[in-house]
């Protein structure tokens, strides 16, 4: 069975909902307090959505040297799955796990609402059981949620089709206003490269099971649940 | 010696500022037509042990660079003067 870490940070508040999605998805699950030091192994890392540290300075920019996040850096550089989800994702760009940075919403207004979404790449960690193209109902709950890079990620990141979801476009019918918060050609949540890292500004884990009313997401848990490390990159557990 | 850091972060030139369109349209409500090109940013002060101007300068801007800004969307500026 996959072991899978949810880290708390203070100011956290998806953490159990992540960790109830991944259980429910076939992992074991345990929470990791920013303050530790180690993964103790684990597989796969999920940065939960929350307010860490109030968003003080910029959303992500202290947890992201919190002493988890050493332990973070290295699984990620060994191969390691890592989700970020909302804040998780404003901590992964703040540690340049991935590229770009998330700013305040072009509304000015925190957005909670449902939103529609594209799955345009799926063949990483966290997306390999969705078919190709699917359109998700996702609910986003943001204020800093506007993706922004220089125009050279842009491209690269559309070159390399490492844009993971992308908000439908305003073209399509929709209910839902088709971009909630302004981001950078429609991005809701992209990857690195390999496809181990992703970081995604709606959150699965408040639909991943029939109470809550939708399913969309749990394709995310069952993903990474159905991950397999590769032999040529042992997980080593850090000290 | 003892310095004292302004520290001015501002969203960089080409960025989408709300902050800065919507403090602006406030002040055209409020009759300050006159008023355009607004920005927000974040002002920061510190104070730097350091042995000379320079390196008190030198140590904030590795500051900015790690932590204080963010070098993707954000630029900043330094005023230091001795405590």
């Amino acid at each position: 069975m996959l072991n899978v870490a949810v880290v708390r940070f203070p100011g956290s508040n998806c953490d159990l909902d992540s960790l109830r999605a991944a259980e429910r998805a076939g992992t074991n699950a345990n929470f990791v307090w920013h303050r530790d030091t180690s993964l103790r192994g684990v597989d796969v890392v999920i940065l939960p959505g929350g307010f860490s540290y109030g968003d003080y300075l910029r959303s992500g920019a202290i947890a992201r040297f919190s002493p988890i996040m050493q332990a973070v850096q290295r699984h990620a550089a060994d191969g390691g799955p890592v989700l970020g989800i909302c804040n998780g994702f404003q901590i992964l760009c703040e540690a340049h796990l991935l590229p770009g940075a998330l700013m305040r919403n072009a509304g000015l207004t925190f957005v909670s609402k449902p939103v529609d979404v594209v799955v345009e790449r799926t063949d990483t960690v966290f997306t390999s059981a969705y078919a190709a193209a699917s359109r998700l109902r996702l609910p986003v709950a943001h204020g800093d949620g506007r993706f922004v890079a220089t125009d050279d990620t842009l491209r690269m990141l559309e070159a390399e089709g490492r844009v993971v979801l992308r908000y439908v476009p305003a073209t399509e019918a929709s209910p839902f206003q088709p971009n909630p918060n302004g981001s950078a050609n429609h991005i809701a949540g992209i990857s690195n490269a390999s496809g181990t890292v992703v970081g995604i500004m709606p959150h699965p884990e408040r639909v991943a099971e029939g109470l809550l009313g939708a399913t969309d997401g749990l394709g995310f848990f069952t993903s990474l649940a159905a991950w397999e490390p590769r032999a040529s990159t042992p997980n080593v557990p850090s000290r | 010696m003892s310095y004292r850091v302004h520290v001015r972060v501002m969203p960089r030139a080409t960025l989408l500022d709300p902050q800065g369109q919507a403090v602006e349209h406030a002040l055209t409500a409020l009759g300050f037509g006159e008023a355009g090109g607004v920005r927000v940013g974040r002002a920061i002060e510190l104070e730097v042990a350091a042995p000379s101007r320079a390196d008190a300068e030198a140590r904030v801007r590795q500051m900015c660079d790690k932590l204080l800004a963010n070098p993707v969307t954000e630029d900043y500026l330094l005023q230091v003067e001795e405590a």
